[in-house]
This record gives structure tokens, C-alpha cells and sequence, in this order.
């Protein structure tokens, strides 16, 4: 079985994220870019999958400019057979990247597809679901457990009612929280293994996908602050205040 | 002019408070109706709890035993089914909604607006980006339907009561797929408030050390009504389960008091907690990042801290 896992870069997390005075965007310029942690999560789980027998590839897949290459190589170096990179300098919306996705599934007849249940950066937990419902097979959102097994996954789900047990028949569609697992650490031999691993490069204008633009952001702005408030000096002050305000 | 589909978020046989929230959202549409889908194994005690939200036009049933369990993949098809005719489709940003929302998008071919704060008109609306950093100003394009998760933390329940909307049955034909089958839901029985709509909410994080420890958490709790939550890396040593997880990839909460016990306040789980009412922080490194957003800062050990509040609280 082949695996296709969702390998975003995205702004690293401990970046604190400014928005552009003049509201057209947030500043990127020079900011840490790392792989989406949900990513590196969907990754590990794979390489996990193969190291028990049950997939034989693990195929990371990038949507982005040009310059992903190096990120593409850190998941290579973590472990995955190759990569894809779909080449495109415009921003891609979830839509746009599912049917992206579609294509390489058509192509390359994965068992499973691995997908973090959000990016980071645009938050937008979409994507893993668009795919399910566009390749008409089942989705298992928010995975903090897999088993595969008889053609099957039986997934638990970090639901908000507590943890939910779905099967999904393979193929199918897995997105990743963020207890499914630990990811391994890379480590230098394997980034020297890593350069020899294939890459390819697919023009995304090559897909025949359309580009979906139905949703335009028109201006970025910073999030209201929350202003400091007060220190209090002890539990009988906090106590008294928040009874003053009727919280008590 | 609008016509905007609310799906209703349930369990139990019980309307979640997502729904009524989702329906202020869809009130600030300006549109000319409101109608609330549900779909269910058994419809009735769901629709009529529907019905008395202010602001809904009608409730639109659908029960089938697929129903029983929400798996997006059986409810998405009937949704984009019953969404024609509608301008829009808001379900509530809970992991329910975030789950089978999109799947609906992408059946009706259109971007799904992800977890709308405010809405600046029919097809303007707000949403969060990195983590609640940045807030954009999205435009949905007018010619399709707009398939939207509403932010629950941004919309106060519509209130219920004063409305009496028709109940209908809506024969759907759609052909629902066997491939994906629920297993089972394995819930914390808890009689406490429930997180996300708790007007209290005591959380703690890993300053708590242990599972043990996190007993004084509850009792706090339980001493002033408050639902429980934690951080990640409280849920991540396997002190409390993970649906109390509060921040960007946990809930959004937005209760009068939140009280962060034993909390740094790292980003992500700020984001969480950003539109609560009053926040305290109990930490007893002065410098941790909690007290930049805590309204009221306590320095201290929270073992020592706890039971003096509850003393002083009496
Ligand atoms: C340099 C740059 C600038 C951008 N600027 C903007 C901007 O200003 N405004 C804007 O709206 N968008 C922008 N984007 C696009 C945006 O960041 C997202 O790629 C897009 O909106 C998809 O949403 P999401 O990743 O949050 O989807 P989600 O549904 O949250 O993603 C879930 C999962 O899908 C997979 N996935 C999604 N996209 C990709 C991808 N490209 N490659 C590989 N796997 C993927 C991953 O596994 C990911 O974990 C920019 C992208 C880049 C690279
Ligand atoms: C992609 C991603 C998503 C994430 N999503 C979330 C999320 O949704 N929610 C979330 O919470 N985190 C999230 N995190 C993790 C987040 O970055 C922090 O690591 C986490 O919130 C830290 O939890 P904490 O404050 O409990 O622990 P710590 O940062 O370790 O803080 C513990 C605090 O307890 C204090 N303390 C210790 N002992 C005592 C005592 N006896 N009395 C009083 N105070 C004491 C310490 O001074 C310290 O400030 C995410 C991280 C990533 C990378």
C-alpha cells in the first residue's frame, strides 16, 4: 500500500505573527517557516505504518512556490520514499488543493491518505474533508489513534463530546491531531540520504485543475488586545474582586 | 435576498447550544428566512427544541437510522441535497461541524468560510488566521451558495422561547454510503457544566504535576460551578482527557470567568480563551505570559492559593 501524506510549510508556531500596517497581509518576509506540525504528526504515522509492514511507500506532497524543495527534503529526510511538488506561486485555497490532491490520488492509487486536520497558518480544517467527499470515500477527522487492519481503519477521533470510534474502508481519508503521536527527530545521516531521494515536480497549470477563488480576502487587521489588568496581592483580594463584579 | 440553512448540532436526542448560536449568526444575514436542518435517527424532541429559537422561519426534519450517528460522510450528501435553493449553509464550528462542512463545500463545489466571528454583510464576513493573530476580512463571491462554520465563542445563543416555527418533513433522496460506520462514543460522564457553554471555566495546566493533583482543579471547580479545562500539556501527560482541551487546536470557550491555574499562556492556548469575560491567572512565576491578558494576576503556589480561595470564597 501506498501512502500520500500533505506536507504544508507554513509559518513556524513560534512566530508571533504581525499584520501589515497598511492591512494587506501579514508580514512573512524573513520568518521561520517550518512544516505544519500536523503534518509532521501525518508523516510520523505513516513511516510508523510502513515500519509495521502495512504500507510499502510513503509519498510526501507539497503545494507551493519553487522554493519548497528544502522542505520537501526534511520530509524525506524523516523518512519518506519521495516526493511530489506541485509547483505554483499563487496561494491555494483548501478546495483547490483537494483537487490537487485528487489528481495525485488518481495517479498514484494510494491505500491512504494522510492529512493534518489543520494548517497553522490559515486554520482553515477543510482540506482533508474536501478530498474524502471529492474522491467519494470516507474520512476519519481529528485521529489521535489508527489501526489498520482487513482493509480497514478503525480510527479514534478527538471529538468534543470525548473520543469517538469510527471504521473507514481503505481507501480512505485520515486528518491528524495532535496526539496521534510523537515525531522522530531527524537525524544528520539521513538528511545526507535524503539528497539522493527523487523529487518530482509537477506544474500545477499541468493538473487541469481549476484554481477555486470563490472567497477573497480583502484586508488583514491585528485581533483586539486584551489589556493588562491587575496584580492582586493575595486570595482574600482576588476573592473580594471578583465577587465585586458578580463572578462569585 | 438570503435564505440561509442552519444545520443543527445534537446528541443524545438533545439540541447543542452551537445551534442557537449559529442561528445569530445567520440573524445578522439580514436574509428573509432561517430554516434549521436536523438530522437524526429521531427527530422529534431535537426539532422542537429548534423550533423555539428566535429568528427560525421553520425546522426541516430528516430521520433516518443513518442519522443515528453523525459521520460526515453519510450526513454531507443530504445536506448539499437539502441546501438547494438556500443562499447560505452555516453549521456551528464545533468538531462536528468542522467535520462534515467541509465535506458539503466540496459537494456543492464552493470554499467554505471557516469559523466566522462576525458577519459585515451577506456575503462579508470575519475569521481568524494564525492562531486568532490576524483577522481577515473574507468575501464569499455572491454567485454561489456560501458554506460557512460559524465561531461559537463570537455569537451569544439566540434566545428561545417566544417561538413556535412549523416542523417539517423533508423527504430527501440521496444515496448514503456504508463505507464508513460508527464504532462508539466513549464520553467522560461528568455532571459538571459542560466547557464549552459553561459560564465558569477553571483550567489548569501542567504547574497541576499529576492526575492526583488535578482533583483539586475539579473540586475548585465544583465549589463555584465551573466547568473544567486544561492546556495541552495537561492533556498531553494524560492528566485529564483530551475534550478539555482549551486553545487554537482545542475549544474556543468564551465563559464570564475563565480562572488559568498553573498556566503559562503560551499562544495557542490563548487563542482559546480570548473572548472570555474576566480572566485570572494563578502562576507562580511572575513573569509567565498569562498575566499580559489575566484581568486579575495572582503570583503564588496554586497548593497553597486554592484552598485560600476557597476559604475566603466561604
Ligand atoms: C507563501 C504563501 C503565502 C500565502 N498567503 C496566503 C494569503 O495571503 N491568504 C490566503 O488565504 N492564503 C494564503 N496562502 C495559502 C494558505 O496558506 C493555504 O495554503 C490554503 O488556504 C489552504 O488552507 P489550509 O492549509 O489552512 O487548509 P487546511 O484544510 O487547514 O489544511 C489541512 C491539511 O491539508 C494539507 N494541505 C493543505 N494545503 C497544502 C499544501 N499547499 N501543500 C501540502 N499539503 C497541504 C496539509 O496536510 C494540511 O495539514 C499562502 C500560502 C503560501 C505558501
Ligand atoms: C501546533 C500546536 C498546537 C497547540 N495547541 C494548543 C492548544 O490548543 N492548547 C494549549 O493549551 N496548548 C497548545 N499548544 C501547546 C502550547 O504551545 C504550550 O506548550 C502549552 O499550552 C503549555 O501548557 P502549560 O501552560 O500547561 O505548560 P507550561 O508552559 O509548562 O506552563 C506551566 C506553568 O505552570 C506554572 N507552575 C508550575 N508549578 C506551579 C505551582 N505549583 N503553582 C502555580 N504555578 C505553577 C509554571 O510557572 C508555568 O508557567 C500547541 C502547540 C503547537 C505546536
Amino acid at each position: 500500500m501506498k501512502i500520500l501524506i500533505g506536507y504544508k510549510r507554513v509559518v513556524d508556531y513560534n512566530v508571533r505573527i504581525q499584520v501589515k500596517p497598511d492591512g494587506s497581509g501579514v508580514v512573512t518576509d524573513g520568518v521561520k517557516l517550518s512544516a505544519n506540525p500536523f503534518d509532521d504528526i501525518a508523516l510520523e504515522e505513516a513511516l510508523r505504518l510502513r515500519e509495521k509492514g502495512v504500507a510499502e511507500e510513503v509519498i510526501v506532497v507539497g503545494i507551493g512556490p519553487a522554493d519548497l524543495t528544502a522542505h520537501l527534503r526534511n520530509g524525506l529526510a524523516m523518512g519518506a520514499n519521495r516526493a511530489i511538488h506541485v509547483v505554483t506561486a499563487d496561494a491555494v485555497q483548501p478546495l483547490t488543493a483537494a483537487r490537487v490532491f485528487l489528481k495525485l490520488i488518481e495517479k498514484e492509487q494510494p491505500g491512504l491518505v494522510i492529512l493534518g486536520k489543520q494548517a497553522i497558518d490559515d486554520d482553515a480544517n477543510q482540506t482533508g474533508q474536501m478530498l474524502a467527499a471529492l474522491w467519494d470515500r470516507p474520512q476519519a477527522t481529528f485521529a489521535s489513534k489508527v489501526e489498520i487492519a482487513d482493509g480497514k481503519a478503525t480510527v479514534t477521533r478527538e471529538v468534543d463530546a470525548g473520543l469517538e470510534v469510527i471504521e473507514a474502508e481503505l481507501p480512505a481519508v485520515i486528518t491528524t491531531d495532535l496526539r496521534l503521536n510523537e515525531p522522530r527527530f531527524i537525524k544528520l545521516p539521513d538528511i545526507m540520504k535524503a539528497k539522493s531521494k527523487p523529487i518530482d515536480t509537477i506544474e500545477f497549470g499541468s493538473l487541469g485543475v481549476e484554481a477555486n477563488d470563490h472567497l477573497k480576502t480583502t484586508h488583514y487587521a491585528a485581533p483586539a488586545k486584551r489589556s493588562k489588568g491587575v496584580m492582586v496581592k493575595d486570595a482574600a483580594e482576588l476573592v473580594a474582586a471578583l465577587k465585586q463584579k458578580g463572578l462569585l | 435576498m438570503s435564505k440561509i440553512l442552519v444545520i443543527a448540532e445534537h446528541l443524545g436526542g438533545k439540541l447543542n447550544s452551537s445551534t442557537a448560536r449559529a442561528v445569530s449568526a445567520a440573524v445578522a444575514v439580514k436574509g428573509e428566512a432561517i430554516d434549521v436542518l436536523v438530522l437524526a435517527d429521531s427527530v422529534d424532541a431535537i426539532a422542537s427544541e429548534a423550533a423555539k429559537i428566535d429568528g427560525v422561519s421553520r425546522v426541516l426534519t430528516v430521520a433516518r437510522p443513518e442519522n443515528a450517528h453523525p459521520l460526515a460522510a453519510v450526513l454531507a450528501p443530504q445536506i448539499a441535497k437539502a441546501a438547494a435553493g438556500y443562499s447560505h449553509v452555516f453549521v456551528p464550528s464545533t468538531t462536528f461541524g468542522k467535520d462534515v462542512a467541509p465535506r458539503v463545500a466540496a459537494l456543492l463545489g464552493v470554499a467554505q468560510v471557516s469559523d466566522v466571528m462576525s458577519v459585515e454583510g451577506p456575503h462579508t464576513f470575519k475569521r481568524p488566521i494564525y492562531a486568532g493573530n490576524a483577522i481577515i476580512t473574507v468575501e464569499a463571491d455572491p454567485a454561489h451558495t456560501v458554506v460557512a462554520t460559524i465561531r461559537s465563542a463570537s455569537w451569544s445563543a439566540a434566545a428561545t422561547g417566544a417561538n413556535n416555527a412549523p416542523i417539517e418533513t423533508l423527504a430527501i433522496d440521496a444515496a448514503l454510503p456504508t463505507h464508513t460506520r460508527f464504532v462508539e462514543l466513549k464520553q467522560g460522564a461528568s455532571d459538571r457544566p459542560d466547557l464549552q457553554s459553561a459560564s465558569k471555566v477553571v483550567s489548569g495546566g501542567r504547574g497541576v504535576g499529576s492526575k492526583e493533583n488535578f482533583d483539586i482543579i475539579f473540586k475548585f471547580a465544583d465549589k463555584i460551578g465551573a466547568a473544567v479545562g486544561a492546556s495541552r500539556a495537561a492533556v498531553d501527560a494524560g492528566y485529564v482527557p483530551s475534550d478539555l482541551q482549551v486553545g487554537q487546536t482545542g475549544k474556543i470557550i468564551a465563559p464570564e470567568l475563565y480562572m488559568a491555574i498553573g498556566i503559562s499562556g503560551a499562544i495557542q492556548h490563548l487563542t482559546g480563551i480570548k473572548d472570555a469575560g474576566t480572566i485570572v491567572a494563578i502562576n507562580k512565576d511572575g513573569e509567565a505570559p498569562i498575566f499580559e491578558v489575566a484581568d486579575f494576576g495572582l503570583v503564588g503556589d496554586l497548593f497553597k492559593l486554592i484552598p485560600e480561595l476557597e476559604r475566603a470564597i466561604g
